[in-house]
């Protein structure tokens, strides 16, 4: 039997692997795939408490549906940002691109 | 019983991609199992009885956002090292580790009750989300407000790779 625990703990998985490659990665891309990957796990988070908690009100659903707004505007405007960073220093390594590290 | 072994396949293949995306060298070959995951989520979502919502999974990340990053990839083509790592990895992997930790022992804790609703989930949500998003007593505002977020995103993206 699969209970709201399953999905719980999936979620938490989903999410600390994204976490790990956010913290990890020195590619720029690869950075907002592990970005991707965590929104991925809050959607489901979100859906199993609406599923679970309060199944005929969909509440979780829509705002699982607002974060993958804010998911495809955040990646639409990071990857503009990485090809401009592309084009002016031929390379995407994050730890060489600290013109604004204090 | 069928609904726990898609649920166990699909975790498994969420997971196992997702790793794969840490784990692969080629950025490219990393950016086809973050596919697959977001796959594999979407099917998470049919389990949950949640069919629209993994509609909008397949369109929006599969559809768009997966394509989006392939695309960077391609773009940024001649970077030479691939998916490597900082010096962070060992701690990263700790913060990881312990985050999943807390995670299991809080949602496996018997102090934590969630009140489980036994009501039956609506069967074809498309209509009843529709009939929510677009009340203006609920969710029509921020509906409203979401166009002008990606009309700012898309003049966004354009005026920064613009060339000169």
């Amino acid at each position: 039997m699969i209970t709201l625990n399953h999905y719980l703990i999936l979620s938490a998985v989903l999410f600390a692997i994204g976490l790990f490659g956010v913290l990890s990665k020195r590619n720029a891309i690869v950075i907002l795939m592990s970005v991707e990957l965590m929104l991925n796990g809050v959607n489901v988070a979100m859906v199993a408490f609406s599923r679970y908690i309060v199944p005929q009100m969909l509440t979780g659903q829509v705002f699982a549906i607002f974060i993958m707004l804010v998911a495809a505007a955040e990646a639409a405007v990071a990857l503009a940002i990485i090809i401009t960073i592309y084009r002016h220093r031929e390379n995407i390594d994050i730890t060489n691109i600290n013109l604004m590290k204090w | 019983m069928a609904l726990s072994i898609a649920f166990w396949v699909l975790a498994a293949v969420a997971v196992i991609a997702a790793l794969g995306v840490m784990a692969l060298r080629d950025v490219f070959r990393a950016a086809l199992a973050l596919i697959l995951c977001f796959i594999a989520v979407a099917g998470i979502f049919v389990t949950l009885s949640a069919d629209f919502l993994a509609a909008i999974q397949v369109l929006v990340y599969v559809g768009a956002v997966a394509i989006l990053i392939v695309l960077g990839v391609m773009l940024t083509r001649e970077v030479p090292h691939g998916n490597v790592s900082n010096r962070l990895v060992l701690p990263a992997l700790l913060v990881a580790v312990v985050l999943v930790g807390v995670s299991v022992f809080v949602f496996t804790n018997p102090q934590t009750q969630w009140q489980i609703s036994s009501a039956v989930p609506l069967a074809p949500t498309a209509g009843p989300l529709g009939l929510l998003l677009f009340d203006q007593d609920k969710y029509l505002l921020a509906v409203e407000i979401a166009p002008v977020l990606l009309l700012a995103v898309v003049l966004g993206a354009i005026a920064l790779v613009r060339e000169k």
